[in-house]
C-alpha cells in the first residue's frame, strides 16, 4: 500500500498506512507527549495528555490511538491542546503524592518529565486531604515492591502481563475513584498467577513498581546500563546490567523493548530480571580451582584447560571413550550444546552426551 | 381457538408483580371456576401499562374498564359483580389524580391521552409469553416481508427513508448505523440489543421487554438480515430477571416457530440469539465496554475508532442498537417509512418513550410523538405539579442530561432542540423538579452516580468528576468559595473535551446547566450559606418569626436537643449552635411561627 500524506503542525510528512498518529508524529521526528502508551503494548487512550487537534474535527483526538488518515492536518500543540493537557495532568496531580526526593523514579519519571515540559508544578485542584494514601507500601515479595499511591493507572503493567508475559495476573479492579490495579480479589501477587517476570515494573511510567533490588542502590543518573545476553538459558535474551558508576555494583536488570538486536524483543523471566545477586557474592569463583587432596588452589584459565586435556585424553586412552560421559547446561546455548556433543562423539568418541534439561 | 365472552388483562410487569399481581391472578382463576365462569372469562398476564405506582392494574375487555390497585380480596367481588353482574366496581375503578374523578375506561384516562402508543402498543395488551398473540397482532409479518420479497439492501433503504434515530442516547441515525455495518467486508457478523439501561429511574426498557419482548426479536432478525449477520446477542441486566425469562420463552417460542434458526421461513436465512447477562454496571451501556462485557473482559470502553460496524464483537463487525430501536422497526417495515416518518419533527421521527418522575402528579412510563412541548408532557400527561408547587426544571437525560427551566417549557422535544438548550434526549429519564428541589443538590446527586459508576480508565472522568464532586459536597455543606463556581465549570467543560467515552463526556452536564439557569442558587450556597430550597441539611436554619411567637413553649418542650429558650408568652428563640435541624419546633408551632430556609 502506498504511504499516507498528512500535515502535521504544518509540515508535509508521509507515514505507513495503518500508523496512528502518533507513531507518524514520531516517525516524523515530532514530539507529542504520553503517559498510557508504551510501544511494547497495544494502544489504550486512558492517559489523555497525547490529544491533539485535527481540522474539520471539533473534537481533541488522541493521538495514540487515532489512525492518521490521508490528508489529515493535524496540530500538537495550539493554546486549546496546551491547556487540555495542563487540565488532565492537573487532575493526575491532585492525588498524587509528590515526594519525587526519596522516589526511585526520580530522573526517569515520565509524569516528572510531563509536568516540565507543561511546566506545571503542582495541581490549582488539589484540596488538603487529597493526596493518595489508601494503598499499604507492598514488599512482601522478594522480587518488586508496589506503592500503588502513586500509581497513575495508566494500565501499561496490565497491558504488558496479558500481551508480552501473557500471564494476566492483574487487571483493574473497583471503579471511579477506587479503581486500582490487582491480583483477583483476595489473592495477594504472591498467591496470584504472578510468576515476577518483572515486566510490569519495566513499563511502569512512574514509581508505583520498582525493582526490590534497585532500591538505594543509585540514581538513574549514577547508573549505566551494559547491555549483554542472559546466561541463565539459551534463549539468549538481551538484558541490560544496570551499574552503578561510583559504586561499580549491579543495582538491577532491565530490559529494551525497542532495541533491534534483542531476540527476546523486551521479555525475560524471573531469572533473567531478578537472579543476578550471585555476580556481586563472596563466594563467587573467579578463577578456575584445581583440587589438591582435600583442598582446592587458583589456577589460571591455561593451566586449567591443559589438565582437563591431559586427564580426559588418558581416561580415554586407558579405558576407552565409553569410559567418559559428557553433560551440558541449559544455561548454555544451542550451538555451544551442539559442539559439546561433537566434541564427545568426534574428538573422545562416545555417544554418552546428557543435558540437564533432560533431569 | 375457543371464543371468549370477556378477558380480563392482569399486569405482570416488574411494578405489579412486586405488589402482587401474580397472587391476584391466582385468585381470579379460582374464583371464575367457583362460579363456572372460567369457559367463558379468559384470564391474561400481560406487561407494563406505565401505570406502576397505581398496581396492580386489571382491565376488562370488551369495555376496557380500568381497575387500580387491585388486591386479591378485592377479586371476587369483580368476578360476582362485574363478569357475572354486569355491574362496574366503582370503588376499584382508577381514581384520576389531576380532577379527582373516578375513570372507568383506559381510553378516557388522560394520562393516555396526550400519548401515541406505537412501541408500547403490545404493553399491557398481550400475553407477552404468548407467541400467537403476537402474531394475531400482525407479529412477525413485517420479518416475513423482508426476508422474502425485499433484498437487504431494501431494507435498509426504507430504514433510511423512516428517520429513525438510536433511542439508547446519542441519537445516530439507524439506517445509516445499519448501512455502515453492511458494507463492512466479512462473513461473520453480529448484531446486538443494547438492554443494559443503566440510568437511575430508568425503566422504559424493561418494559418492552417484559411486555412485548417479540417485538425486539423481530427487530433484531429484519436487522440481521439487512447487514448480513447470522448472530445476535441481548445484553441484559442481571437486576432484570423477568425481562430475562420472558425473552427466554420468546428466543423458545420463536424457535419452535421455524422463526429463529437455520433457515428461517425456509429461506436461506439464519439467526442465533443469545441472551447474556449483565453485572449492572452503568459503564456496561456503553458500546465497547458492552462487547468487552460479552468477551470476558473487564466492562471498560475502548477507544473508537475503529467503530463496532467495522470491528466489534470479537474483532467482527457489529450493530449495536438499543431495546426501543430494535422494537420500533418491524413497524416501520410493515407500515411502511413514510407512514412511521409522518410523525415527528423534521429530523427527530416517530415516538419516543419516557419515564416521567418526580415532582409530577401522574408518573409512569410516557409514550410521546416527538415534537411535543415539554409542558404538555409536564402539565397534560403528568398532571402539574403535585400540590400545584411551582414548576422549576425538568432534568432530562438522566446523569449525562442537563435540566431546562421555565423559559424552555414549549420546546418541542426532539434531539435537536434539546441538545441546543443544553440537556439531552438520552434513553428517556425526565425528573420534574419543583421549588422544594436544590439544584446545587440536584447536580451533586448525578454526579454522585457518575463518579461511582465511572469505569476508572480515563483521567478526566475519573479524577475530574471526583473534584467536581468534592466541590459540590462542600458547597452543599456551606464550606464553599467563590472561586468553586469558575473551577467547577472549567473544570467541566474540560472533562467533556477530553473524557474517552461518552459517560465521563456528559458527567458534567447536570452541574453545567444548573450552573447556567441557577447561578445564583449556587451563590446564595457560597455567598450567603443558605440553601434556597430548604434540601440541604447542613445549611438549614429553622428561625422563630418573635412577631408571630405566643410564647406557648410547645417547640422548647419538643426540641430533642433542648436548643430552644424563651420564658411564657414571650418570643423563643433557637440557638443555631446546638439545633440539630430535626424539625420538631416547626411541627410542633401551633401559630406557623417556625420557617425554614
Ligand atoms: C456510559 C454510557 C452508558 C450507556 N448506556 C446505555 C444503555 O443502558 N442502553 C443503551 O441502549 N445505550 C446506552 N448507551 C449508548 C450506547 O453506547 C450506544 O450508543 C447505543 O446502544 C446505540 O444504540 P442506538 O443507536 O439504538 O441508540 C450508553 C452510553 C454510555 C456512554
Ligand atoms: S512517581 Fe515521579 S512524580 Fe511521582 S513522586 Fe516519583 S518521581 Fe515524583
Ligand atoms: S511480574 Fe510478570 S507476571 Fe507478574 S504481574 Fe508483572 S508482568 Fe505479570
Ligand atoms: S502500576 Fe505503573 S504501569 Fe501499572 S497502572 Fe500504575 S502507573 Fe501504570
Ligand atoms: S470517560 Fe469514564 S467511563 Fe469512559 S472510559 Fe473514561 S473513565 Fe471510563
Ligand atoms: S411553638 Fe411556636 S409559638 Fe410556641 S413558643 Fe415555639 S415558636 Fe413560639
Ligand atoms: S498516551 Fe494517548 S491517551 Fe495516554
Ligand atoms: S408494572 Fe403494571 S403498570 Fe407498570
Amino acid at each position: 500500500m502506498d504511504a499516507i500524506q498528512a500535515i502535521i503542525n504544518g509540515k508535509e510528512i508521509s507515514a505507513e498506512p495503518g500508523m496512528t498518529i502518533l507513531q507518524a508524529a514520531k516517525a516524523n521526528g515530532i514530539h507529542i507527549p504520553t503517559l498510557c502508551d508504551h510501544p511494547a503494548v497495544s494502544p489504550f487512550g486512558a492517559c489523555r495528555i497525547c490529544l491533539v487537534e485535527a481540522e474539520k474535527n471539533p473534537k481533541l483526538l488522541p493521538a495514540c490511538t487515532t489512525p492518521l488518515t490521508p490528508g489529515m492536518v493535524v496540530f500538537t500543540n495550539t493554546p486549546k491542546v496546551i491547556e487540555a493537557r495542563k487540565a488532565v495532568l492537573e487532575l493526575i496531580l491532585v492525588r498524587h503524592p509528590l515526594n519525587c526526593f526519596s522516589c526511585p523514579s526520580n530522573g526517569k519519571c515520565e509524569l516528572q518529565d510531563v509536568a516540565y515540559e507543561l511546566g506545571v508544578k503542582e495541581s490549582s485542584y488539589a484540596d488538603p486531604g487529597d493526596t493518595n494514601t489508601s494503598h499499604e507500601y507492598e514488599d512482601a515479595n522478594p522480587f518488586y515492591v508496589r506503592d500503588l499511591n502513586k500509581c497513575i493507572l495508566c494500565g501499561r503493567c496490565v497491558r504488558v502481563c496479558e500481551e508480552q508475559a501473557q500471564y494476566h495476573a492483574i487487571d483493574f479492579q473497583g471503579r471511579g475513584i477506587r479503581t486500582s490495579i490487582q491480583p483477583p480479589v483476595g489473592s495477594p501477587i504472591e498467591l496470584s498467577d504472578c510468576v515476577f517476570c518483572g515486566q510490569c515494573v519495566q513499563v511502569c511510567p512512574v514509581g508505583a513498581l520498582s525493582e526490590k533490588t534497585a532500591l538505594g542502590m543509585g540514581r538513574p543518573w549514577d547508573i549505566e546500563k551494559v547491555k549483554t545476553v542472559c546466561s541463565y538459558c539459551g534463549v539468549g535474551c538481551e538484558v541490560e546490567i544496570n551499574v552503578n558508576r561510583k559504586t561499580g555494583k549491579i543495582a538491577n536488570v532491565t530490559t529494551n523493548y525497542s532495541s533491534p538486536t534483542a531476540l527476546n524483543k523486551g521479555r525475560s523471566c524471573v531469572k533473567g530480571r531478578f537472579a543476578w545477586q550471585f555476580v556481586n557474592s563472596e563466594d563467587r569463583l573467579t578463577t578456575p580451582l584445581i583440587r589438591e587432596g582435600d583442598t582446592f588452589r587458583k589456577a589460571s584459565w591455561d593451566e586449567a584447560l591443559s589438565l582437563v586435556a591431559e586427564k580426559l585424553g588418558s581416561i580415554k586412552e586407558r579405558h576407552g571413550g565409553d569410559a567418559l560421559g559428557f553433560f551440558s547446561s541449559a544455561r548454555c546455548t544451542n550451538e555451544e550444546n551442539y559442539l559439546m556433543q561433537r566434541l564427545a562423539r568426534e574428538v573422545m568418541g562416545t555417544n554418552n552426551v546428557d543435558h540437564c534439561a533432560h533431569l | 381457538m375457543a371464543l371468549y365472552r370477556a378477558h380480563v388483562l392482569i399486569c405482570h410487569g416488574t411494578g405489579c408483580a412486586s405488589g402482587g399481581s401474580p397472587k391476584v391472578l391466582e385468585t381470579f382463576r379460582e374464583e371464575l371456576q367457583k362460579k363456572n365462569l372460567d369457559k367463558e372469562v379468559l384470564v391474561i398476564a400481560t406487561g407494563c401499562h406505565g401505570m406502576c405506582e397505581f398496581g396492580p392494574i386489571v382491565v376488562v375487555y370488551p369495555e376496557g374498564t380500568f381497575y387500580s390497585q387491585v388486591k386479591p380480596e378485592d377479586v371476587a367481588e369483580i368476578v360476582e359483580e362485574h363478569l357475572y353482574k354486569g355491574r362496574i366496581v366503582n370503588r376499584l375503578l382508577y381514581k384520576e389524580p389531576i380532577s379527582a374523578q373516578k375513570v372507568c375506561h383506559y381510553k378516557e384516562i388522560p394520562f393516555y391521552g396526550k400519548q401515541h402508543r406505537i412501541v408500547l402498543s403490545n404493553c399491557g395488551y398481550i400475553n407477552p409469553d404468548n407467541i400467537d398473540e403476537y402474531i394475531s397482532r400482525d407479529g412477525y409479518q413485517a420479518l416475513g416481508k423482508c426476508i422474502t420479497e425485499m433484498s437487504p439492501a431494501a431494507v435498509i433503504e426504507e430504514m433510511k427513508k423512516s428517520g429513525l434515530r438510536g433511542r439508547g442516547g446519542g441519537g445516530f441515525p439507524t439506517g445509516l448505523k445499519w448501512s455502515f455495518c453492511a458494507a463492512s467486508p466479512g462473513n461473520k457478523k453480529y448484531v446486538i440489543c443494547n438492554a443494559d439501561e443503566g440510568d437511575p429511574g430508568a425503566f422504559m426498557d424493561r418494559s418492552i421487554l417484559e411486555g412485548d419482548p417479540h417485538a425486539v426479536l423481530e427487530g433484531m432478525m429484519i436487522g440481521a438480515y439487512a447487514m448480513g449477520a447470522d448472530e445476535g446477542y441481548i445484553y441484559c441486566r442481571a437486576e432484570y430477571p423477568l425481562a430475562i425469562k420472558r425473552l427466554q420463552t420468546a428466543i423458545h417460542q420463536a424457535t419452535e416457530y421455524g422463526l429463529l434458526g437455520e433457515n428461517v421461513l425456509g429461506t436461506d436465512f439464519s439467526f442465533d440469539l443469545h441472551i447474556k447477562e449483565g453485572a449492572g454496571a452503568f459503564v456496561c451501556g456503553e458500546e465497547t465496554a458492552l462487547m468487552a462485557s460479552i468477551e470476558g473482559q473487564r466492562g471498560m470502553p475502548r477507544p473508537r475508532p475503529p467503530f463496532p460496524a467495522v470491528k466489534g464483537l470479537w474483532g467482527k463487525p457489529t450493530n449495536i442498537n438499543n431495546v426501543e430501536t430494535w422494537a420500533n422497526v418491524p413497524r416501520i417495515m410493515l407500515q411502511g417509512a413514510e407512514c412511521f416518518a409522518a410523525m415527528g419533527t423534521e429530523k427527530s421521527k416517530g415516538t419516543k418513550v419516557f419515564a416521567l418522575t418526580g415532582k409530577v402528579k401522574n408518573t409512569g412510563l410516557v409514550e410521546v410523538p416527538m415534537g411535543i412541548t415539554i409542558r404538555e408532557i409536564v402539565y397534560e400527561i403528568g398532571g402539574g405539579i403535585i400540590g400545584d408547587k411551582k414548576f422549576k426544571a425538568v432534568q432530562i437525560g438522566g446523569p449525562s442530561g442537563g435540566c431546562l427551566v421555565e423559559e424552555h417549557l414549549d420546546l418541542p422535544v426532539d434531539y435537536e432542540s434539546l441538545t441546543a438548550a443544553g440537556a439531552i434526549m438520552g434513553s428517556g429519564g425526565l425528573v420534574v423538579l419543583d421549588e422544594s428541589n436544590c439544584m446545587v443538590d440536584t447536580a451533586k446527586f448525578f454526579l454522585e452516580f457518575t463518579q461511582r459508576e465511572s469505569c476508572g480508565k480515563c483521567v478526566p472522568c475519573r479524577e475530574g468528576t471526583k473534584k467536581m464532586l468534592d466541590i459540590l459536597t462542600r458547597i452543599t455543606e456551606g464550606n464553599g468559595k467563590p472561586e468553586d463556581l469558575d473551577t467547577l465549570q472549567y473544570l467541566g467543560e474540560q472533562i467533556k473535551a477530553t473524557s474517552l467515552c461518552a459517560l465521563g463526556g456528559t458527567a458534567p452536564n447536570p452541574v453545567l446547566t444548573t450552573l447556567k439557569y441557577f447561578r445564583h442558587e449556587y451563590e446564595a450556597h457560597i455567598n450567603e450559606k443558605r440553601c434556597p430550597a430548604g434540601a440541604c441539611q447542613s445549611l438549614l436554619r429553622y428561625t422563630i418569626d418573635p412577631a408571630k411567637c405566643i410564647g406557648c413553649t410547645k417547640c422548647a418542650r419538643n426540641c430533642p436537643v433542648n436548643c430552644i429558650s424563651g420564658k411564657v408568652k414571650e418570643p423563643h428563640l433557637i440557638d443555631q449552635e446546638k439545633c440539630i435541624k430535626c424539625g420538631a419546633c416547626m411541627a410542633n408551632c401551633p401559630v406557623g411561627a417556625i420557617s425554614k430556609g
